[in-house]
């Protein structure tokens, strides 16, 4: 009973004691970390067709009922993040098991990126606030311990803004949970949903403020985005590519869950401060971009940038806001990962990763310099690529909602994206090397360029055939702002687990 | 570590440490229905092995404990994993608890089943856990 909603978290965990167990058979951990994570990206198509069949998925773990035990929840919206989720991670592996030197994989790496995917998976599927809050430690421990693994001591800077900053978040998530569970007695989403109304609505406010820093720091949202772009750059390409695709997500995804399911009473003043942050952030993040020289600089500021597109459609709270913003997430997330490794190619082919010092690549390797300009103007905006269709439903959203300023916003963000894409094609790919014939490394390995093609080709698909992606983005938009409906699915679980034996309770 | 170990605190470790592992498998098995379980179980047995890192050293503690903490860390997850897995083979949800009771002589009956299991795996991976940070910072 729900095998499907439990297998995306059974195969990371497994996979990550085996993989740990195997750590110094670096072949075998290769082929294991390979299939395993096909594994997963199976499971995860699975779910999301089950979802789409037969509506919202339910699992009580234990068999404890809905509002005392802990329930597992998949609707059209966490189970279409978790599969392209899987997607990068899957193409990720497969780079990493090129990329990562022989060091760092003795000490567990494959190890610790199905425990990150296993929090990340943990956090889409939970239907309970608190064990939301385990899954983000679950994927904060397993991210900082990629992101220091093999680091020389003095180079940890990144990885110690990084964990400072995600900390606060967690100070600030767990005491919002503590409140909230003073306030309402109970930390079950749907039965929050049903409670939340019935209580003074400035305390409520006042949590959903809590509740709104906790995510917006994770999810690098203006003003608390500034410990992203400060350790995104330091760990090897691949633990980067994955952080870029995953992490600041999967905050994004929590800012939906709880700001459509539960603070949805006063939407002028929660989703107007979410409005104002988000026009700042796309603002910010694109500024920040354009001073930099670093590659990776570059792109993590536009992750930060981004975010802003994501969470300005949750802001508007219409669906077809919402439907931009599960657009969106879809988009960036492929595209993200996608120029994170390509940057890494990149700095191989370059041998650096500081604009300064690269050029010339497009001679070299033409054929790189167009699987760059395909995520890279898809990140832009331009048709017919994913981002063009997704950007014109963030504009649109805004005009139909009447935020003419924000929307106005957006449109210039997406002028300055575009300018800061052309600045890595020009300096990177197109000037002349500084020094001659300083291009390394002749062949770039197979398993390395797999994983780009495959991005780059969803990438085009994703614009080419938006249909089927964009009703999905409106399904699971509706889905997301019809609250009746998922309390109908974890409660209607409730009755029908009363008719199973009781085997469970001593 | 210092070297200015008391031979007081020495003393005091011989008869205290064995008692602390015995005092965290009750807490561990007294856990189901009353306060204790394998997480405070999982940290007075590394209290044990603490004392003995501060009133010996590291290497007496790592001797002690014979295998590699991250190991037992590893094997703890394995058995709170498969705990979990019993219940799908009759078809109920994951983590569901599975009991059966054994019948002693003098009318104790013993009860044993998965949450059981689930606790040892949490008391192995809490004592690996708190063990590793703690060698790693005494060694230092």
């Amino acid at each position: 009973m729900g095998w499907t909603l439990f297998l995306p978290l059974l195969i990371p965990l497994s996979t990550g004691i085996v993989l740990f167990g195997l750590r110094r058979r670096r072949r075998l951990v290769h082929t294991l970390a390979i299939t395993a994570s096909t594994l997963l990206l199976a499971s995860a198509a699975l779910l999301l067709f089950v979802v789409q069949r037969d509506g919202i998925q339910v699992v009580a773990l234990g068999t404890w009922p809905a509002p005392y035990g802990i329930v597992l929840v998949a609707d059209l919206l966490s189970a279409s993040l978790l599969l392209v989720c899987v997607l990068v991670s899957w193409a990720t592996v497969i780079y990493a098991t090129t990329w990562i030197d022989p060091g760092r994989e003795r000490a567990g790496f494959y190890s610790l990126v199905f425990i990150l995917l296993l929090g990340v998976n943990g956090a889409f599927l939970t239907g309970d606030l608190f064990n939301l809050y385990v899954w983000f430690e679950v994927t904060l421990m397993a991210s900082f311990v990629l992101l220091v693994l093999g680091v020389e001591r003095g180079e940890v800077e990144g990885g110690i803004k990084y964990v400072s900053l995600n900390l606060i978040a967690s100070a600030f998530f767990l005491s919002a949970t503590g409140i909230l569970y003073g306030l309402a007695g109970t930390l079950n989403l749907a039965d929050l949903s049903q409670v939340l109304p019935s209580i003074d609505s400035h305390l409520v406010n006042l949590v959903a403020v809590l509740f709104g820093i906790a995510f917006g720091i994770k999810a690098g949202l203006f003003p608390l985005f500034f410990w992203l772009p400060a350790s995104y750059h330091t760990p090897p390409v691949p633990v980067s590519a994955l952080f870029a695709g995953l992490l600041t997500k999967v905050g994004v995804y929590a800012l939906i869950r709880v700001f459509t399911l539960l603070f949805r009473q006063d939407p002028d003043w929660t989703h107007g401060i979410l409005l104002a942050c988000s026009a700042l952030t796309m603002l910010t993040g694109v500024l920040g971009a354009l001073v930099q020289q670093d590659i990776r600089r570059i792109l993590s500021f536009h992750i930060v940038s981004q975010i802003g597109y994501m969470v300005f459609g949750l802001a508007l709270l219409t669906p077809l806001g919402l439907a931009s913003s599960v657009f969106y997430l879809i988009h960036h997330i492929v595209v993200k990962t996608n120029l994170f490794l390509i940057g890494g190619l990149v700095e191989r082919v370059g041998r650096s990763s500081s604009l300064d010092r690269l050029g010339g690549i497009f001679r070299a390797r033409a054929w790189l310099g167009i699987v760059f300009l395909i995520p890279a103007f898809s990140l832009a905006g331009i048709p017919p690529l994913s981002g063009f269709i997704a950007k014109l439903l963030v504009v649109r959203a805004g005009l139909d909602a009447g935020a003419y300023l924000a929307t106005a916003v957006a449109v210039a963000v997406g002028l300055l994206t575009l300018m800061s894409m052309l600045k890595i094609w020009n300096e990177a790919f197109w000037k002349d090397p500084p020094t001659s014939g300083v291009l390394g490394d002749p062949n770039i390995p197979i398993r390395l360029v797999v994983p780009v093609l495959v991005l780059a080709a969803v990438t085009l698909l994703l614009g080419l055939l938006a249909e089927p992606l964009l009703d999905l983005s409106t399904q699971a938009a509706e889905q997301v702002l019809d609250a009746d409906a998922y309390r109908a699915a974890v409660f209607g679980l409730h009755s029908s687990l009363e008719n199973l034996t009781g085997g469970g309770v001593p | 570590m210092s070297t200015l170990t008391s031979i007081i605190l020495r003393t005091a470790v011989r008869w205290i440490s064995p008692l602390l592992l015995l005092f965290s498998v009750f807490l561990l098995l007294r856990g189901h229905h009353e306060p204790g379980g394998g997480f405070s179980g999982g940290l007075i047995a590394a209290t044990g092995f603490a004392l003995l890192t501060f009133g010996y050293s590291v290497r007496t503690a790592q001797r002690v404990l014979r295998i590699e903490p991250l190991s037992l860390t590893a094997c703890g997850l394995v058995l709170a994993l498969l705990s979990g897995l019993p219940s799908l083979l009759t078809g109920q949800p994951f983590l569901t608890g599975l009991w059966i009771d054994i019948s002693l002589p003098g009318n104790v009956v013993l009860e044993l089943g998965t949450p059981l299991l689930f606790d040892v795996g949490v008391y192995l991976a809490v004592i690996g856990a708190t063990l590793t940070m703690l060698f790693e910072f005494a060694e230092e």
